[in-house]
């Protein structure tokens, strides 16, 4: 019979046995080592009936199927672009997941998206060895123009997102900016008036900042009612 | 390359914003930290916002160069770290390396401020050399500025060792000064369009289209110019930069 060695919400470090026996299966951020279960990351144990999963708290970003991510293009390829997800792991933005416009064989792809540029993408597949596929057919996905990109801890992204949007939304009803946060923790920002655009860059680095706090919401309104007008510095 | 956030500071500048909140012309914080090596004869730590760059002064006792018999030398060497950028390789040095040793070694050399002179021990046989280098920790945009800044601290900072019997003694100081006479101050004025900046940011380092690194004396002359970036700057944009560095250079000169 197995054995749980940790309880729910528990704080583990690579390497910590999470369970014996064969009874539970590894999820996201455990492995199988005969017949244990080892965390392979840092994060909170959570469990569900008989599969045992890991919450992190720290790391890289890991592309995983279904996520919108926004990525930097960073070459040009025969017929696509190589796109940089934030990851270990550069992603491949085929020519026919791009665009539905025709391009002629042998066109100049850096007349659609140049190196430089930023997209919004989903993750359409990840193989087994990790090459990524992005598709930009869909709704809100796009090239990025103007604005300006910021990064953040890919954990932390649940919480700047809040319930069901309600943390990123609030900050865009307070700042009047476009906001797109891609699940690989960058942060697409973009205003009319700089000073608000300040404020919300600096209210998502306080997320971040305080993402374990409790009552986050409640700081985070605090935070932008002090801060009505936008603020002129960054901290 | 980077035409979308080129378009973004641009359009920043028009309002007289940057992307840290910053206006044109204002420099973050500087912070000069002299005396930060035991081993070196001067040093310094300078940090501009999150740029941060360390000097160390050494002097070595040399046979002066033919044509200059009773003159002592001075040379400055920059070394990029891979550690301070994602851009800096290991190897020998690249182009933008040479080049912000070469200002920097121009803005000292040619403001005259080491009195090469009082370097001289024996007329023909024997002379100090001064030698500086200047290391990044780390790059977050205006290592022109830094660097210029942290050698000419470091100078500044540094004493004559003892020497015996013609052998330098590395572990005893004197407190005799190195002759230094003026403080040149090196700021560097990008372009961006039609706008003018000063201590740019890693991103704005970028996308510049022109920048000019003027090397300023406590007078307000101008010691040494050096234009870079591809893009063309006439007279009127040459004066408006030389005035703003004129200008950003009497508040850094505060800090010494």
């Amino acid at each position: 019979m197995g054995e749980m060695k940790v309880n729910e919400k528990e704080i583990v470090v690579p390497g910590e046995t999470l369970a014996e026996g064969m009874d539970y299966l590894p999820s996201y951020g455990t492995h199988r080592a005969g017949d244990k279960i080892l965390a392979s990351r840092l994060g909170l144990v959570s469990v569900e009936g008989k599969v045992i999963k890991l919450v992190p708290l720290s790391g890289v970003y890991q592309p995983k199927r279904g996520d919108t991510i926004i990525g930097q293009v960073v070459e040009i390829l025969l017929s696509g672009w190589r796109i940089s997800t934030n990851s270990a792991y550069p992603a491949v933005l085929n020519m026919k997941d791009a665009t539905s416009e025709f391009i002629a064989r042998g066109a100049d792809l850096s007349k659609y998206i140049a190196i430089g540029d930023y997209v919004i993408a989903q993750i359409i597949n990840v193989t087994s060895q990790k090459l990524v596929d992005l598709t930009m057919k869909g709704p809100g996905l796009r090239k990025l123009k103007g604005g300006r990109i910021i990064n953040v801890n890919a954990n932390k992204v649940p919480r700047i997102i809040g319930k069901q949007g309600s943390m990123v939304s609030m900050i865009k009803d307070y700042t009047a900016c476009r906001i797109l946060v891609g699940q690989n923790g960058i942060v697409w920002i973009q205003g009319d008036d700089p000073n608000k655009e300040l404020l919300a860059v600096e209210t998502i680095k306080k997320i971040e900042r305080e993402a374990h706090f409790v009552g986050l919401t409640d700081r985070i309104k605090n935070f932008l009612d002090a801060n009505k007008a936008g603020i002129t510095k960054l901290s | 390359m980077y035409e979308e956030l080129r378009n973004e500071i641009i359009s920043l500048l028009s309002k007289q914003a940057r992307l840290d909140g910053r206006k044109p012309e204002e420099y973050r914080e500087v912070k000069i930290e002299t005396g930060v090596s035991r081993n070196a004869e001067g040093s310094a730590k300078v940090k501009i916002g999150d740029t941060e760059v360390i000097a160390g002064v050494k002097m070595e006792i040399m046979k002066p160069y033919p044509d200059s018999p009773d003159d002592g030398s001075m040379m400055i060497n920059v070394e990029l770290y891979p550690m301070s950028s994602p851009e800096f390789e290991s190897g020998p040095p690249d182009i933008y390396s040479i080049e912000l040793a070469r200002i920097t070694d121009r803005g000292i050399r040619e403001s005259k401020t080491l009195d090469t002179k009082q370097l001289c021990i024996t007329p023909g046989e024997k002379v100090w050399m001064v030698v500086v280098d200047v290391c990044t920790l780390n790059d977050s945009g205006n290592l022109f500025d830094a660097i210029a800044l942290a050698a000419e601290a470091a100078m500044e900072d540094a004493v004559f060792p003892t020497v015996e019997n013609d052998k330098i003694d590395y572990k005893h100081k004197t407190d005799k000064k190195l002759p230094m006479r003026k403080k040149p101050i090196t700021i560097t004025v990008y372009k961006y369009g039609n706008n003018l900046l000063v201590d740019p940011t890693y991103e704005e380092e970028k996308v510049y289209d022109a920048r000019l690194t003027v090397s300023v004396l406590e007078n307000g002359n101008i010691c040494s110019l050096q234009k870079g970036g591809d893009a063309a700057i006439n007279t009127e944009d040459v004066f408006k930069m030389i005035d703003l560095a004129k200008a950003k250079s009497k508040e850094i000169r505060k800090l010494f």
